[in-house]
């Protein structure tokens, strides 16, 4: 019976696609941009066998604006795009956030500022990820490094999605975006799939939301509840208001529900971290370099280890700040000029040195580049 | 996720209008002399004819003063990013298509902003019907020149006269693909609930092209006397009916806008070809 499931051999965007899928997405709406444009073209040829639905918009922002419909009319929905197209749809995200819709946006990053280098990784839309849209606003972003873990967040995006009533943020560089390695599918079942709360109330009852929750059930359009949504601020009742009192509890709630649950959110694979005297913080291909120096490192007499965040945001606060107490150093190796390490330095609070390392020529950094900068700290 | 059957009821006098309305939102946020009131009676008119029960209409709508026109109506409603009301309402449509989708938008967030998403929703020929309240303002923000502001007007940000060309909503609706193009008035009370009902009746993208009038700004601006005189000059003296274009002489129609049902299309609608690629993947 136990037959082990035969390894497929996928692309990063590919096995975004399986994850979505898997998660029970059905609605992609998108626009064709290097280097995410085969999570498109996968959707268009899956989306429609399952009963789902699949449109290529006239833009990016026509994207965004179209899953956040199709969320409210029932149905999961995600975009992936990459650099200028995450810039584009950022209103659309703000939006999401003040109105609580579900949905899930993968930004494939590429080299930038601008049109920049589309073919050549970066990790350089951390901070957009975090404050691309204006207004203060709660967020979550999921960084995944190799092909399996694309599959695996992309369903913790949806999960996360759908329990919080927000948009989530899956991030991660061209190189594992377009990597191809060995990976399972998962049997239905194996994963847990989280759906959003649906009312139970009668419709006269129905606040979509409603304060008696942290995260009100969300009906969806055509099942009577006949509900309003605006991206203005709003009451319980999802009408506009100017009652400064209602704005503010409103701004803070849906901070504090990404705040409040960031035990639930947060996720980290430590790496020799228990007597580690050096550390290295990083996301994505970055870390993969980073586990090969770190092990250089060991096999060197050198007590280094890896805290590699899946949850960039929110930030993860508590494991760094711990981490600082008792290393001398934390490594922050990053393909942009230093996003994650002036997060880094905040929660470290000055208890140990924080050195960056800083590439934005569009070359990966190489496992040497990490294993020079530990070697500083033995 | 199933929405209850339609029925055809008959139409009553008195008409109860709070049967659509959501009366503790009212008043509405509308000026004195603003003709968007008249347009949501004849809206509220069309769609009870139409027999539409309340829970199949999804109404999605923009930014401005037009597009708040949601909020007073008792439906599922949306109201979205300036300029992207067709995308929000493609995405329910696509997702939902035994909703009815309608979207309320304003000539400056259907012709300049929104542009691009106008376009391609005609060409889609998705079946949604489209509510242009053209009002040649800018209104929300106090009364800037609009896309379709004539040559030669006022307006907070062409003190020296309007110098860019107005578009006309329904040549460009019609080019792009909509299936059902018309015009109406907020004056032409009675004709416009009748093309609305029309608009709303028709599979396919439908365009309507309201000729309304913004008394606050507009018309201060550019001398006119009165709300009402605004209203004869330009929604009765300033357009002719498509019904009447053939009987009158050359002089009586230079340099006026058409009103009534100006285009109709056969034409595959969205939904319709998706569900039929649906088959065909499910076949591969």
């Amino acid at each position: 019976m136990a037959t082990r499931k035969p390894k497929k051999f996928m692309q990063g965007n590919e096995a975004c696609v399986e994850g979505a899928l898997y998660a029970g997405c059905r609605f992609y709406a998108g626009y064709p941009i290097t280097p995410s444009t085969e999570i498109a073209e996968g959707m268009s040829v899956r989306l429609p066998k399952v009963g789902g639905k699949f449109i290529q918009m006239e833009d990016e922002i026509a994207s965004v604006g179209a899953i956040i419909g199709a969320s409210l009319a029932g149905l999961k929905s995600m975009t992936a795009t990459s650099g200028p197209g995450f810039s584009l749809k950022q209103e659309g995200i703000g939006y999401a956030c003040l109105a609580e819709i579900p949905c899930v946006v993968i930004d494939v990053m590429r080299g930038g500022p601008s049109t920049g280098y589309p073919t050549g990784p970066s990790q350089s839309d951390i901070m957009q990820a975090r404050w691309g849209t204006h207004g203060d606003h709660p967020a979550i972003a999921v960084t995944p490094a190799y092909v399996q873990e694309i599959l695996n967040e992309t369903i913790r995006a949806f999960n996360l999605a759908e329990k919080y009533r927000t948009p989530v943020i899956i991030l991660y560089d061209e190189i594992v975006g377009h990597m191809r390695e060995p990976i399972t599918i998962p049997e239905p079942g194996e994963i847990p799939v989280v759906d959003r709360l649906k009312p139970e109330c009668k419709p006269e009852d129905y606040f979509p939301y409603d304060d008696r929750y942290e995260i009100a059930p969300l009906a969806a359009f055509g099942e009577g509840y006949r509900f309003h949504v605006t991206g203005l601020n709003h009451r319980k009742d999802g009408f506009p208001t100017n009652d400064s009192k209602l704005i503010n509890e409103n701004n803070l709630r849906i901070m504090r529900k990404v705040e409040k649950n960031r035990e639930d959110i947060w996720k980290n694979e430590e790496i020799f971290l228990d007597d580690a005297e050096v550390a290295v913080f990083t996301i994505g291909s970055t870390a993969r370099s980073a586990r090969f120096a770190v092990q250089k490192a060991r096999e060197a007499g050198i007590k280094a280890g890896l805290l590699r965040p899946l949850t960039i945001w929110p930030f993860p606060d508590k494991a760094v700040g711990e981490l600082s107490g008792r290393v001398k150093a934390i490594i922050v190796p990053e393909m942009n000029l230093g996003q994650m390490a002036l997060e880094v330095e905040r929660c470290a609070a000055g208890k140990c040195a924080v050195e960056g390392i800083y590439r934005v020529d569009g070359e990966p950094i190489n496992p040497q580049q990490i294993l020079d900068v530990i070697k500083k700290y033995k | 996720m199933s929405v209850p059957a339609e029925r055809k009821p008959k139409v009553s006098v008195p008409f109860d209008y709070n049967k659509y309305l959501r009366p503790n939102k009212l008043p509405h946020i509308w000026c004195p002399g603003c003709g968007h009131g008249i347009v949501l009676k004849a809206l509220i008119r069309a769609i009870e004819k139409s027999g539409l029960s309340k829970d199949r209409i999804c109404m999605v709508s923009g930014i401005g003063c037009s597009s708040r026109t949601p909020g007073y109506l008792d439906f599922n409603t949306l109201h979205t990013i300036h300029g992207r009301a067709f995308a929000f309402a493609t995405g329910v449509k696509l997702a939902k298509p035994e909703l009815k989708v309608i979207v309320i938008t304003g000539d400056g967030d259907a012709l300049a902003i929104g542009g691009n998403h106008f376009i391609h929703t005609c060409r889609r020929n998705i079946d949604m019907t489209v509510l242009v309240y053209t009002n040649a303002t800018y209104g929300m923000t106090g009364g800037q020149f609009s896309p379709t502001s004539p040559i030669g007007t006022t307006a907070t940000t062409s003190r020296y006269g309007n110098i860019e060309p107005p578009f006309d909503a329904c040549e460009m609706a019609k080019a792009a693909g909509a299936t059902f193009v018309a015009r109406g008035t907020a004056y032409h009370t009675l004709e416009l609930e009748k093309t609305i009902l029309e608009a709303v009746e028709h599979k396919g993208t439908s365009v309507v092209d309201i000729i309304d009038a913004c008394p606050t700004y507009y018309g201060r601006m550019n001398k006119f006397k009165s709300a009402a005189h605004m209203m004869e000059v330009i929604e009765k003296d300033g357009t002719v009916s498509v019904k009447q274009v053939d009987k009158l002489p050359p002089e009586k129609v230079q340099g006026k806008l058409l009103r009534g049902v100006l285009h109709r299309a056969e034409r595959p609608e969205y939904c319709e070809q998706y569900a039929a690629l649906m088959e065909k993947a499910a076949g591969k």
